[in-house]
């Protein structure tokens, strides 16, 4: 199955990459607010239902692919 | 005096740290590939150089954590033994949960390559044993993500029970909302664990070992692990 993974910072943390992406929005006159960057990692797991590609997925984000202190992820079963 | 100094695919500070050990200090300082499951026998300090370990990807350190050689570091510091991470070596530190916290992009979005002042917080760790409370050292650093954070309890722990070795500060040794270039929480440049064994610090002081390149503020570090490293 098909497994996608949206990795933010969290909410307090600053993001300096969405300020710069910000004033380059603001450059090109939108108005454009509160703007975050994050990771969008996308794999294939041998799962034959979504919850078990779910659980698979939470357990690489607890290893490896979250940081906790500074990040929270997303887990989307996409097929 | 048995120095490892283990290599990254992308670590750049490596012959700066076997340079600095072994020619200034004198010790027995070797390279050790990542892929080597064990540290040289009789080990006495691990010193986790510098760079830019796997290009950084995912997080800065997060793949250089998983790498062979970090599991006989683990037992390394477990076991009471001395490791110093400088730069990515810090970086790697944290993500290896040797020591907590992360460290993040620079507030300033910029790649920050200065000297900077730190403020000497501890005198009684092996590092820092040859320094004088308060002493202000001059001390290079070359990173782009050296924003120090923690979550609010983790933070108060830390200070609550001294972690913190290094604070950035001003010439005058003055720690102020400003001292901090890149952002750190506490302006924290330098942190140890609960044990005191593993120190984690973004600044450089093995590019500040010899008066002939214009600094030797960095050896009062080296010269602390001579210190604590000598045979009784």
């Amino acid at each position: 199955m098909k497994v996608r993974v949206a990795v933010q910072l969290k909410g307090g943390i600053l993001d300096p990459q969405g300020k710069a992406v910000e004033q380059g929005l603001h450059g090109f006159g939108f108005s454009v607010d509160k703007v975050r960057v994050g990771r969008l990692i996308e794999f294939e797991v041998p799962a034959s239902d979504a919850e078990t590609a779910k659980a698979q997925a939470q357990a690489m984000c607890d290893k490896l692919l979250v940081n906790p202190v500074m990040e929270k992820a997303v887990i989307e079963v996409v097929s | 005096m048995r120095v490892a100094v283990p290599v990254f695919p992308g670590s750049n500070c490596d012959h700066d740290a076997l340079h600095a050990c072994g020619a200034v200090m004198g010790w027995d300082a070797v390279p050790v590939w990542h892929q080597e499951t064990a540290l040289p026998v009789g080990t006495d300090l691990v010193l986790i150089p510098g760079g830019f370990s796997y290009g950084d990807y995912l997080r800065c350190g997060a793949i250089a954590a998983l790498s062979p050689v970090m599991a006989d570091i683990k037992r390394h510091a477990e076991n009471g033994g001395l490791v110093l991470g400088i730069c990515n070596g810090f970086q790697i530190l944290c993500e290896a949960q040797l020591l907590p916290g992360a460290l993040l992009k620079n507030q300033t979005l910029r790649f920050i390559h200065k000297e900077v002042y730190l403020r000497v917080e501890r005198t009684d760790l092996p590092f820092t044993k040859a320094l004088k409370p308060g002493q202000v050292l001059r001390i290079p650093e070359a990173h782009g993500d050296g924003n120090y954070t923690l979550d609010a309890a983790g933070l108060e722990a830390l200070e609550a029970r001294g972690g913190v070795a290094f604070r950035y500060c001003h010439a005058d040794g003055q720690v102020g909302e400003t001292s901090a270039d890149n952002g750190a929480m506490n302006a924290i440049a330098g942190l140890v664990n609960d044990k005191g064994n593993v120190l984690g610090m973004m600044p450089h002081p093995e590019r500040a070992v010899e008066k002939l390149l214009g600094n030797d503020d960095g050896l009062g570090i080296f010269r602390s692990l001579a210190l604590a490293l000598a045979p009784a």
